[in-house]
């Protein structure tokens, strides 16, 4: 089952990552703040995750690892 | 030492280079250097390695050259007064970065496009800056086609051992003179660059070439560091002529082409009774303040010899502390003074008339 | 199985790149080719003045900082001096379009064997968003706070058309990040560059339009709407030069 991860630290919330979901299966976490201040995305729904790898490729600080 | 042979002063900087181990040339056309350029342009591409390149233009042209003095390469480029100007940023670049390279003026009257007759009116523009920042250039004065040659090996000794770029200073008279010249053996001995770009082999962390440090306690310590070689410099790389100066009253002090005629001018005054001397400064930086500190205990009047408004002439008084009177004996435009206008100049300040 | 990972020719530093600059985007592209190619170790890069002028901090190979436009020229002596290394330049619109326009040309007409990496986001991001020779017409920037107006400020400069007329450069491509399809097509054309000066091709230069939401005024995601809607259909997609491709046609 693919399996992504973020790098949850290195998010700047940019947001880029979400519009590229085709799934939809990303969302910025409002109510959480990382160590730099910014509300980072995150998965909200793994087991529909395709692997597709459009989030990670629209990522513009690597914080996304995907795994298939 | 090997053959000697009748040059140009333009070509004898070209030359001397090659055998030196430099085997990149950028540069432009502009009057009078252009021989220079030329005479890579026939010679680099029969060298193996030899990289001579017309550049779209003398900022273009000091870029390059910064490019491969990163690679830890000797290299230099040459032009005249306005295109100097043109350079400043690159060398500004260049020091700050802490790389070695040769740049050659052949001075022309100025300002602004000026005249294509010999001037030494860039001398603040070399001594004093030039380019943005805090910096120096080891600056060599020629006053003969062999010193146009040798000065070139010694310039990029120096700019390698110092890790600083060195600008021979010299003058359209020294550029286009043709004098007999020995020139060196081609053989230089090269030292280790640690710090060069030389592709990582994936053998080491990366090196990076950079004069930016937005932390201003980075950027504070860079300068100090910096400061640090140019005072090994001052104290080890003064270089000087001394003419008659034993027993001198008046003390005549001019480089390149100003020094020819000015050893003239000695002679004769010392025909017509006046003990006059001449120091000639090779090294304008570092400037050979002990030295004209020592005459100002025993000469009782200085005159500067220049081809330029009157710059030298302000080193010279700081040498000495203003403690005797300097006198200016001058030509601007691409005049050059005659043995006549600084006997002349000598007669006043041996009369105490300034 | 790892699908997607930091290429290990991007440092492994935080970008201090706005949230969704594009930049970090092209970086790792720049990165992966690299990676792709094997040439890490014999790669140089010369970083611009502007956003990216810290890029000497951000990739793995050997780097210098070039004067404001005169990276092609440094990357010119980077070659000459050794032809084995594989140099790039990163440069933005001001950088490459402005200031270092002539440097841009005669490298290019020279067909130095370099690869260059030209981001167009149409505005000087670094100093606060100022009109760039990229900008838009109409596009308000603060140098053009009433909008770009061509009668005083001219018309855009579109650098890959320009270049293209050359006879000299060997490769001259526009491509953008604004989307997954793109970026993946910008992927294949920036490896392009880099390849050919493996191969001893000659000049390639990569125009990516790229997007500037904090000096736009836009959300990252708006930006590259705007991207898609004004940008694209100004600066036309495509290979505007391909002198190998063109030699095998014939």
């Amino acid at each position: 089952m693919p399996k992504v991860t973020f790098d949850t630290d290195s998010c700047k919330g940019c947001g880029l990552c979400v519009e590229a979901c085709p799934k939809h299966i990303l969302a910025i976490a409002k109510d959480k703040i990382n160590k730099k201040g910014h509300s980072p995305a995150e998965m909200t729904d793994q087991e529909s995750c395709i692997g597709c790898a459009f989030c990670a490729t629209m990522c513009p600080d690597c914080v996304i690892t995907v795994e298939k | 030492m090997s053959e000697k042979v009748l040059m140009k002063g333009n070509e004898a900087i070209a030359e001397a280079a090659i055998r030196a181990g430099c085997l990149h040339y950028f540069g432009y056309p502009i009057t009078p250097q252009t021989e220079l350029a030329a005479y890579m342009a026939k010679r680099m591409p029969k060298i193996e390695g030899g990289v001579f390149l017309q550049a779209e233009s003398e900022i273009a042209a000091i870029n390059m050259v910064y490019g491969v003095a990163a690679t830890g390469k000797r290299v230099m480029t040459s032009s005249s007064s306005p295109g100097v100007s043109l350079k400043q940023e690159g060398i500004s670049y260049i020091a700050g970065s802490d790389l070695p390279a040769l740049i050659v003026n052949v001075q022309r009257g100025g300002p602004g496009l000026g005249g294509i007759q010999p001037s030494q009116s860039d001398y603040f523009q070399a001594t004093k800056g030039g380019g943005h920042g805090d910096y120096h250039l080891i600056v060599l004065t020629p006053a003969s086609v062999q010193e146009m040659a040798d000065l070139t090996g010694l310039a990029f000794e120096l700019a390698d051992k110092y890790r600083m770029p060195a600008m021979l200073l010299a003058d359209g008279t020294m550029g286009q003179m043709m004098e007999p010249v020995e020139l060196p053996e081609t053989k230089p001995e090269l030292i280790d660059k640690p710090w060069a770009l030389t592709g990582t082999g994936m053998k080491r962390e990366h090196n990076i070439v950079n004069s930016l440090y937005l932390v201003p306690e980075q950027l504070e310590k860079t300068n100090l560091e910096r400061y640090e070689r140019y005072k090994l410099v001052e104290e080890n790389e003064v270089r000087y002529e001394s003419f008659m100066m034993d027993d001198a009253e008046v003390c005549v002090v001019a480089f390149g082409i100003a020094a020819r005629v000015s050893k003239n001018a000695v002679v004769e005054a010392r025909k017509q009774g006046i003990k006059a001397g001449l120091i000639r400064p090779i090294t304008v930086w570092p400037f050979p303040k002990k030295a004209l500190a020592k005459a100002a205990e025993t000469c009782k009047a200085f005159v500067s010899v220049e081809l330029s408004m009157g710059q030298m002439i302000e080193d010279i008084n700081l040498a000495i502390k203003c403690s005797k009177p300097v006198s200016l004996c001058n030509r601007v435009g691409g005049m050059i003074p005659s043995p006549e206008e600084v006997l002349e100049s000598i007669k006043k300040a041996a009369g105490g008339n300034e | 199985m790892v699908v997607f990972e930091r290429p290990h020719s991007l440092a492994k530093v935080p970008l201090h790149y706005c949230p969704g600059c594009t930049h970090g985007i092209i970086h790792r592209l720049v990165a992966q080719a690299i990676d792709d190619l094997g040439i890490e170790g014999n790669a140089i890069g010369v970083a611009p003045v502007g956003c990216a002028v810290m890029a000497y901090n951000y990739f793995t190979c050997d780097m210098i900082e070039a004067a404001h436009g005169r990276a092609p020229a440094v990357a010119t002596g980077l070659k000459r001096a050794d032809p084995s290394k594989i140099i790039f330049t990163y440069q933005g619109d001001g950088d490459l379009a402005s200031i270092g326009m002539a440097e841009t040309v005669h490298a290019a007409t020279r067909n130095e064997n370099i690869t260059v990496i030209f981001v167009n986001n149409a505005i000087y991001g670094m100093t606060g968003g100022q009109m760039a020779p990229t900008s838009l017409p109409g596009q308000v920037t603060q140098t053009s706070p009433y909008g770009r107006d061509v009668s005083m400020a001219g018309y855009p400069i579109k650098v890959s058309e320009m270049l293209s007329a050359l006879d000299g450069p060997e490769f001259i491509a526009r491509v953008a990040v604004n989307n997954v399809k793109n970026v993946k097509n910008a992927q294949k054309i920036i490896k392009k560059a880099f390849e050919n000066q493996v191969n001893g091709k000659g000049f390639s230069l990569v125009e990516v339009v790229s997007s500037c939401p904090t000096n736009w005024g836009k959300t990252p995601s708006d930006a590259l709407k705007w991207v898609e809607e004004e940008m694209i259909p100004y600066y036309p997609l495509g290979v505007y030069k391909d002198k190998s491709a063109e030699k095998e046609g014939e």
